[in-house]
């Protein structure tokens, strides 16, 4: 466990040079992942057993291509790595890279050796030097960049032991830099280093140029004697740049060979395939279809024994723990309420199975090339692609997924159109709706009409994302340069401990962090459900017996009779009582009222809601709840309660309504302020409300 | 007449002359894209934006209006 007798040792790199993998291997499942205080920026730890009874922290910090940082994640590197206070200020750093792309790495090595930190470098993918004609001289590569050299393969699992070496002895690598980059002004460096004697310049000049926090520096009296102007500082590190590469290039000319006969290359040949103008949409959409058939498919089984095994359960202790109300609490509120939410696992798991696929393969990346100019005249960016793709399972792990969008606006309007793609959670509730007022027809003797109309509500959906981004990006007036910068990676077969760990990691946070929210509210549920004010609900059983004393109940009838009166003047009755003025012009009754107020944390409670209701008060137990809600009569109107009008209006209304806590939370949590949050529920719900309402308003005559 | 990134031909390579240093994000800096290094325009993408650029020996993708502002001199192919 975390402990200061271990060495500290931070993994730092750019993105897709395999930093993941080597903390994986150095580190197995022994990890945890916690976040930055105040921010979401993933934190992972992990711990490592070194030869001679020595332990490592390893600490693999977000991926950044250098130490000028352009989003939350890179500051963090920067953070750390001037605070020599933080406990997890490394006393070694590796500097994780790729074989077939030094050049580019070894930018960030330069810059981390200019802090003086014992810097390790790791030279990742060695297993494919062969094959790419690639040959270093490591001795002298050691004796310039002034560091240790471990060339290992995080795939095969090479180098790791003796990389593990070098971290035990740590203290002899040298610390100084191997450049000096305060030549491209040295006037302004010299006066630096006289102001601030005991400072390190490279240090300083970070202070100067990055946007972070910093303590122990008094940032304004250094900004303010030596501030130069926005250009001119970016010239400059436009000209430390070039003097880096200038050196790296000097290094690598020696100290790398590349024979371009051996290379091979299927890059070009796949790009080719995979951006083109037609085959690389319709691919495209085959792996997308593949992959919404496999989640629906696969998930089947194991949610439908999620949700027998919970009902069992349910039933299981409401049988075998003494009557009461706790036990009453934990059959109707708690038990059915984490079975709420672990039923999610098996959809949530393999779409962060794919997704991670995907991503680990490269193949992202030309989606995002692919799609960036069609998303951006609706103000997204190639980049939501991503998101809007996972919002079909779940809002929550999607807006996440919105973290690696650079431009805010572009990221902002992602989050706040997400929650319109038909999630999984609207599904139940689309199903039976769709079986009671849609005929089972079938037009042109091929299309059936019930999945027709599914498939509309996805599209409808989806189109409801792009039009709502199309209207934010003209009313949201948020300055910040568009810039759109995307690696193109090499593609590679995924690693499957990659992949099982990201799975694994992402299930859990969606378990415990969502989880705690949908089991509150259904907590706070049961008790509205179970208890009222009054005479009425205090007194049902009495009332009932009184009122059916002409012709006397059997045991269930009874039984129903008393829980449905129970049910109509509990809190959450009487609060869809209270509510039905407002509802009644979408046509809906007080029952559905309720069943929408209670959805308002997840919207498939909607569902087991309105079974609740329709199964009491009929004595017929052989009677489905689809049919009790087909037989269903409005008391005034003397019209079917689930008509043609009525359904539309409610599949429209939860087609568009914000009902999910849990998106909420998350939007609060990604956007770090209530406004986006309760801007979307307002922007949502009403848009919900006056489209049901319209969409009854016309139908209800037709009928 | 200025050549601009953005009117390269898909296959076609250049060395990266002078740019507005404000116009162009850091990021691209660092991945290579600095004046005298070779870019080479490897696909388009279907409407004409994004570039895929294998620059310095880096692979990314840009948009047109970030190409616009980096001035190159076409290399001549034999």
């Amino acid at each position: 466990m975390l402990s200061s007798h271990n060495i500290n040792v931070a993994l730092i790199g750019n993105p897709n040079v395999g930093k993941t993998s080597v903390f994986n291997q150095l580190t197995g499942l022994n990890q945890q992942v916690g976040n930055y205080p105040g921010i979401t920026v993933e934190k992972k730890i992990g711990f490592c057993k070194l030869p001679n009874n020595y332990k490592a922290n390893i600490l693999d910090l977000p991926g950044t291509y250098s130490l000028n940082a352009s989003s939350i994640d890179e500051n963090v590197v920067i953070e750390l790595l001037l605070n020599k206070n933080d406990k997890l200020y490394p006393d070694v750093a590796l500097v994780v890279t790729d074989v077939e792309n030094l050049k580019r790495n070894l930018l960030l090595f330069t810059q981390i050796k200019d802090l003086e930190i014992p810097t390790i470098l790791v030279i990742n993918m060695a297993d494919r030097m062969k094959h790419k004609g690639i040959s270093l001289d490591i001795p002298f590569l050691e004796e310039k960049l002034k560091t240790k050299i471990a060339l290992i393969s995080s795939r095969k699992g090479t180098g790791i032991e003796e990389l593990k070496q070098l971290i035990v002895n740590y203290k002899s690598i040298p610390k100084e830099p191997c450049l000096n980059a305060s030549v491209i002004d040295e006037e302004y460096f010299e006066t630096l280093r006289k102001t601030f004697p005991n400072q390190l310049l490279y240090k300083l000049w970070l202070v100067i140029t990055q946007d972070v926090n910093f303590l122990n520096l008094d940032r304004n009296e250094i900004r303010n004697s030596y501030t130069k102007s926005h250009s001119d500082l970016k010239r400059l590190q436009q000209k430390e740049t070039i003097k880096r590469y200038q050196f790296i290039n000097d290094v690598l000319k020696e100290g790398l060979k590349i024979d371009t006969s051996i290379a091979k290359d299927f890059r070009s040949v796949l790009d080719r395939v995979l951006t083109h103008k037609v085959w690389g949409y319709a691919i495209f959409f085959f792996i997308l279809f593949g992959i919404f058939q496999s989640i629906f498919e696969w998930s089947k089984i194991p949610m439908d024994f999620i949700d027998s095994s919970f009902a069992s359960l349910s039933a299981l202790a409401s049988e075998k723990l003494p009557a009461g109300v706790l036990t009453n609490l934990i059959a109707q509120g708690i038990i059915p309420g984490i079975g709420g939410i672990l039923i999610f696992i098996p959809q949530i798991a393999f779409l962060f199975m794919f997704i991670s696929i995907l991503e680990e393969s490269g193949y992202m990346s030309r989606v995002v090339f692919l799609m960036d100019k069609i998303m951006r005249k609706f103000g997204l960016s190639g980049k939501s692609i991503v998101p809007l793709i996972s919002g079909t399972a779940c809002a929550i792990p999607a807006i996440m997924a919105t973290r690696n969008i650079e431009n805010w606006k572009e990221r902002l309007i992602t989050i706040l159109v997400t929650p319109f793609t038909t999630c999984s959670a609207r599904l139940p509730v689309y199903a039976i709706i769709i079986a009671l007022v849609i005929p089972e027809k079938r037009v042109f003797g091929i299309v059936n009409m019930q999945g027709l109309t599914l498939m509309l509500l996805y599209l409808l959906g989806f189109g409801m994302a792009i039009f709502s981004a199309y209207i934010l990006n003209k009313i949201l007036k948020i300055k910040g340069k568009t810039y759109f910068v995307v690696e193109m990676p090499n593609y590679k077969l995924p690693m499957f401990k990659n992949v099982a760990i990201n799975v694994i990691e992402k299930t859990k946070a969606f378990i415990f962090g969502a989880g705690k929210i949908i089991l509150a509210i259904s907590i706070v549920l049961w008790f509205l459900a179970s208890y009222g004010p009054g005479e009425k609900f205090k007194n049902a059983e009495k009332i009932v017996i009184e009122k059916n004393q002409a012709k006397p109940l059997n045991t269930s009838e009874l039984r129903n009779a008393i829980a449905s009166q129970k049910l109509e003047n509990s809190y959450i009755g009487l609060m869809g009582k209270t509510i039905e003025p407002v509802i009644s012009p979408l046509g809906y009754d007080w029952k559905i009222g309720v069943a929408i107020i209670s959805s308002f944390a997840a919207r498939e409670v909607f569902v087991g809601t309105l079974a609740t209701i329709y199964s009491v008060g009929d004595s017929n137990n052989d009677t489905t709840i689809r049919n009790k809600m087909q037989a269903e009569i409005h008391p005034e109107t003397g019209q079917k309660i689930f008509n043609f009008a009525s359904g539309i209006s409610l599949l429209l209304f939860y087609a568009f309504a914000m009902q999910c806590a849990s998106t909420i939370a998350i939007t609060k949590k990604e956007t770090n302020s209530w406004k986006w949050p309760l801007g979307q529920l307002l922007f949502m719900s009403s848009l919900a409300y006056l489209v049901a309402l319209i969409a009854f308003q016309i139908l209800k005559n037709r009928i | 007449m200025q050549t601009t990134l953005n009117t390269l031909k898909k296959g076609e390579k250049a060395i990266i002359k002078e740019f507005d240093v404000d116009a162009v994000p850091l990021k691209l800096l660092e991945m290579g894209c600095l004046p005298g290094n070779v870019v080479e325009l490897l696909q388009i993408a279907p409407f004409g934006d994004p570039l895929y650029l294998n620059i310095n020996g880096s692979h990314v993708a840009i948009r047109v209006e970030t190409a616009k502002e980096i001035e190159v001199d076409v290399i001549e192919n034999n």
